[in-house]
């Protein structure tokens, strides 16, 4: 099969041998779980259970609120002990509402609703129970599912890529997954198949994942359908936009969505939740994580259920080899800094990885040298030397015009800079800034409308009261002049 | 709160001074070779050069108030010294050198705001200035006399030669350039092919470097295998050394065939002066070149066209120096003109239609 | 030498005399950009500046009195339009240790007195008499119109907790880059 190339992208070392030959190992139940309302983007979800109430395990929670919102589940049986606000998987460390549960240690499942056959299930009652399952994406970006099918629903999708790139070093989840979940991955293949009708479907694996490709390619035998696809390892493969257009050679547009150009793409990780959400009812309640980075003592792949602390799953993985100089939630090139290890693991958590010093190799900043390695590496075509040096002089507006909203944020630029410029964090804080300021101009004209009514009502009552004194002078004059009459 | 840090949180390894490091690397050939072809006089130029910019960059660092240390190990300003010494006459007297230095590192980069700022190449700018100001000094160039052969030099000739101002048997060693001579006898009506009879002109001997001119300049093989070797680091691109070459090699192939008699072959201009040093170290400087791949090739064909121009009609036998000056003050134009285009948009900005 | 020195003297008067003849005759007006700027205020006569309303802020700002930054309410995004608008530098510094606040109803104290609604330049806080009244925090700009008139101190301002969506990464140190 014809793939195309994008432009830039690096190859940063993989580091994926520490883990890619260990099977998966399920943690076993913590006592304590903390599940986050938000998990996903868009709108909190709202709970629905009351402080003390026994759940069971896969039990609703929180319901989504709003058209791009997501529920979550209990994730094992148990008592609600709390209600309230626990510190979020998130560098800032910002509490988050949070459902806390205590676990009975039965692990009882709540009865499942389960289909006969999926595959005699109208696309949109797919949909619904992907949405009711509380699926997101689970390669990192956390959009509802149910969401991202019901788009793709109305938009005519002809091409189904399933994600297998996993571009980032260190993260072995998904090969995990793809060579040992292989019948639940082809399986939730065919149940987005149902629901979308697309022409072709690729599971879509980077080279540097021979076992996997081999394994897959064996599962879909049986389905003509279903083609895997090796795609060269180059990060960041794994971004949808830049999968797409390898596959099918098509960029997506700047203010569009892959559904508009006809491709709908879920992480293999997200189409196995469809799977357990579609044929068995059940909820999204667990995830593979990957424990890795050179401070920990055995990195492994571990199924942890959502709400488990960060502390406990390193703790079940043998604890820290030495204390890592910072550990992170995801892979490397995207992963975000974690203020403690007691915050939960979520729904996009793809991997815990605790970097030595040596693995992090932090030097001082030093100028810009106009070297252009950014230019090169950007996936996206923009000129990162140019956003920064903006950005650092105060010009947001410069930034914009060299790209700054169309960067992923993927750190190519930051990973080949040769004089170490932080030139993401730049990125975020300008792309943060400029909301901020978006939403004070928001603010600022509401109040002005708000000022605007209000003088309006206080000149109103203002001229009904002299209009009702001016009445009442006229009915007096009026009075006076029929008595002296 | 300074772990608060945005990914990516691994690096790759290139810094700084290990860019430095390895095109010092690459210099080291023909440098070793220019040495060895030119005696002591050409080993003080070298060190005396290289120790007035770091010097010049300290006292610079020092007197705007910045950090030193970082700044002067980050190896540029010896990069900058040492790419001023490859282009000197190899005999030229101490003050060239202190000048050079100077002016390279205060006017060329200090005075912009140090390493990354500024507009010129540093070492160009310090050739380009010597030229004009010293045209005699900078002009005196002299036959090969390796080190050790019977007429060289000893150590304390060298001393005399570098800090006297004194040439012993100035007959015997010098010689006008191969690029100067021809520029005289053309304009004396003399004919391409008999003036480069006369001047012994060999190719060979252009191409391995065993001619008079600057300190660096004269082996084309040696610098060519310091640019593969920066080209296999990556540390440079394709881009501007092949278009810079190229555009020259385009115009001296038309015009020597026009007319072979007033026009240079191709040979000539590739092999000859500062052009290959040029194309492979100093036109590919970062920091005055253009960002984009297409910048980089407009940049080095200007480089190029303009190095020819100047080397056939113009007043200097040498145009190089001149032709990366004028084009790096067009870098940032080019850079404006040349934005790689976005994913997801047009040229224009606008993002691009779906297409199913 | 001596017509070169005469020639060049004329020559400089001549032209100094025209430029500053052109710069009286092809005057532009300055627009009436107190009118402007009191337009970009947030007109809710808060006081907060010291000034009796915005307009007399307004006022203040341009005739450089007052400094841009001069508006809590209108905060960072004003201060910065402000500086593009009169082309002045912009010292953020000096909104730095102005924290946004909301204003908040103590529910054990509130008496239903209904002043502070009446002097709510926003309409941000309902109620009825001898109600508990409630602040819309949407509408509230923070100006503090209404704990100045709140008999039992059962109005306060509260600094804008800090979530996730609001939650801002810092500028990068620029180390050695800068210096």
């Amino acid at each position: 099969m014809k793939l195309f190339h994008f432009r830039g992208g690096v190859h940063p070392e993989a580091n994926k041998h520490h883990t890619a030959h260990k099977t998966i190992r399920v943690m076993p139940m913590p006592k304590m779980l903390y599940v986050p309302l938000q998990q996903h983007v868009g709108a909190a979800a709202e709970p629905q259970v009351e402080i003390g109430q026994h759940v069971l395990k896969g039990q609703l929670l929180a319901h989504s609120q709003g058209n791009i919102s997501a529920p979550v589940h209990a994730p094992t049986s148990g008592t609600v002990v709390a209600i309230g606000e626990f510190s979020a998987p998130h560098p800032s460390g910002l509490p988050v509402r949070t459902i806390t549960i205590e676990a009975d240690g039965e692990d009882r499942w709540i009865e499942c609703n389960t289909p006969a056959d999926p595959f005699e299930l109208d696309p949109a009652e797919i949909s619904t129970r992907v949405g009711a399952a509380g699926v997101v994406g689970m390669g990192g970006a956390t959009f509802p599912a149910a969401v991202k099918l019901r788009l793709g629903m109305r938009s005519d999708i002809h091409t189904f890529i399933v994600n297998g790139g996993e571009c980032e070093p260190y993260l072995t989840c998904d090969d995990r997954l793809m060579r040992e979940r292989s019948i639940e991955l082809i399986d939730g293949i065919r149940i987005v198949m149902r629901a979308l009708q697309p022409k072709n479907t690729y599971i879509a694996i980077e080279d540097n994942k021979p076992e996997a490709i081999a394994i897959l390619t064996e599962a879909c035998q049986p389905y003509d359908n279903i083609t895997v696809v090796p795609v060269p390892a180059q990060y960041p493969m794994g971004s949808a936009q830049h999968m797409i257009t390898t596959i099918t050679g098509v960029e997506v547009p700047a203010d569009g969505r892959s559904a508009d150009v006809g491709v709908l793409v879920h992480n293999v990780g997200t189409v196995v939740a469809i799977h357990k959400a579609v044929r068995h009812g059940q909820a999204l309640i667990s995830r593979i994580v990957t424990v890795g980075g050179g401070a920990m003592t055995e990195p492994q792949n571990v199924e942890v259920p959502i709400g488990a602390l960060l502390s406990d799953v390193i703790e079940f993985c043998g604890g820290f080899k030495e204390k890592p100089a910072r550990l992170v939630m995801g892979g490397p090139m995207m992963g975000l800094v974690m203020p403690s290890l007691d915050v939960p693991v979520v729904k996009g958590t793809s991997g815990i990885i605790g970097l030595t010093l040596d693995e992090i190799t932090p030097k001082p900043t030093m100028p810009c040298i106009r070297c252009a390695s950014c230019v090169d590496a950007c996936p996206s075509g923009l000129v990162p030397l140019e956003m920064a040096s903006n950005i650092r002089s105060g010009e947001l507006e410069g930034a914009i015009k060299f790209g700054l909203v169309d960067c992923i944020a993927c750190g190519c630029c930051a990973y080949v800079c040769p004089s170490q410029i932080p030139l993401v964090q730049y990125f975020n804080y300008a792309k943060d800034e400029l909301a901020a300021q978006q939403r004070a101009k928001h603010k600022a004209e509401e109040t002005r409308k708000l000022v605007e009514t209000r003088k309006q009502r206080l000149d109103a009552e203002i001229a009904a009261r002299a209009a009702a004194a001016a009445a009442r002078k006229a009915a007096k004059a009026q009075k006076a002049s029929e008595a002296s009459a | 709160m300074s772990n608060l840090v945005s990914g990516p949180h691994t690096h790759a390894r290139p810094t700084v001074p290990w860019i430095m490091g390895q095109v010092m690397l690459a210099l080291v050939p023909t440098t070793l070779f220019g040495i060895y072809l030119f005696g002591f006089p050409a080993l003080n130029l070298f060190v005396l050069t290289i120790l007035t910019a770091v010097f010049a960059e300290a006292a610079g660092l020092a007197m705007m108030g910045r950090p030193v240390r970082p700044f002067l190990f980050d190896g540029s300003a010896i990069l900058t010294g040492w790419l001023v010494a490859l282009t000197l006459p190899p005999w030229a007297p101490w003050w060239i050198a202190v000048m050079g230095g100077l002016f390279s590192i205060v006017i060329g980069k200090q005075v912009f705001g140090g390493i990354g700022q500024n507009v010129f190449n540093p070492a160009m700018l310090a050739r380009v200035m010597l030229l004009v100001a010293f045209p005699l000094q900078m002009t005196t160039w002299i036959n090969p006399i390796p080190m050790f052969s019977a007429n060289a030099p000893s150590f304390m000739d060298s001393l005399a030669i570098t800090f006297g101002g004194t040439i012993p048997h100035l007959d015997a060693v010098s010689s006008a350039s191969l690029l100067g001579n021809l520029k005289t006898e053309l304009t004396l009506g003399h004919k391409v092919p008999e003036i480069l009879i006369h001047s012994h002109y060999s190719i060979w001997e252009a191409f391995n470097g065993w001619t008079s001119g600057s300190l660096g300049e004269t082996s084309a093989l040696l610098i060519l295998l310091g640019g593969l070797y920066l080209l296999f680091r990556k540390i440079i691109t394709w881009h501007i050394p092949v278009s810079m070459l190229g555009s020259a090699f385009v115009w001296a192939l038309v015009f020597n065939l026009i007319n072979p008699d007033r026009y240079e072959g191709v040979d000539f201009h590739l092999l000859n002066g500062g052009m290959i040093l040029t194309a492979f170290f100093i036109a590919t400087d970062y920091v005055t070149s253009p960002a984009t791949p297409v910048g980089k090739i407009i940049f080095g064909i200007g480089c190029g066209t303009i190095a020819y121009v100047i080397r056939t009609w113009g007043a200097f036998p040498e145009g190089v120096g001149f032709a990366v000056l004028i084009m790096n003050a067009l870098s940032p134009l080019i850079d404006h003109y040349t934005r790689p285009r976005i994913y997801g948009r047009l040229r224009s900005g606008a993002p691009i239609e779906a297409s199913k | 030498m001596f017509a070169a020195v005469v020639s060049l003297t004329v020559l400089g008067i001549s032209l100094g005399f025209g430029l500053g003849y052109a710069a009286r005759i092809l005057k532009v007006e300055v627009s009436p950009i107190i009118e402007e700027v009191s337009a970009m205020m947030p007109g809710s006569q808060c006081g907060q500046c010291g000034y009796p309303g915005c307009r007399p802020a307004a006022e203040a700002i341009v005739r450089g009195d007052a400094p841009i930054t001069i508006c809590p309410p209108g905060g960072r995004a004003l201060a910065e339009d402000l500086a593009s608008k009169l082309g002045v530098a912009v010292n953020l510094s000096d909104l730095a240790d102005h924290v946004p606040m909301l204003a908040r109803v103590n529910e054990a104290t509130c008496i239903g007195c209904t002043r502070c609604f009446k002097s709510c330049p926003t309409d941000a806080i309902v109620g009825a008499p001898k109600q508990l009244h409630l602040v819309i925090q949407d509408a509230c700009t923070g100006c503090g119109a209404c704990v100045d008139v709140c008999p039992t101190e059962c109005l306060q301002l509260h600094p804008i907790k800090e979530t996730l969506r609001t939650w801002k990464w810092t500028k990068p140190e620029a180390g050695l880059a800068a210096a």
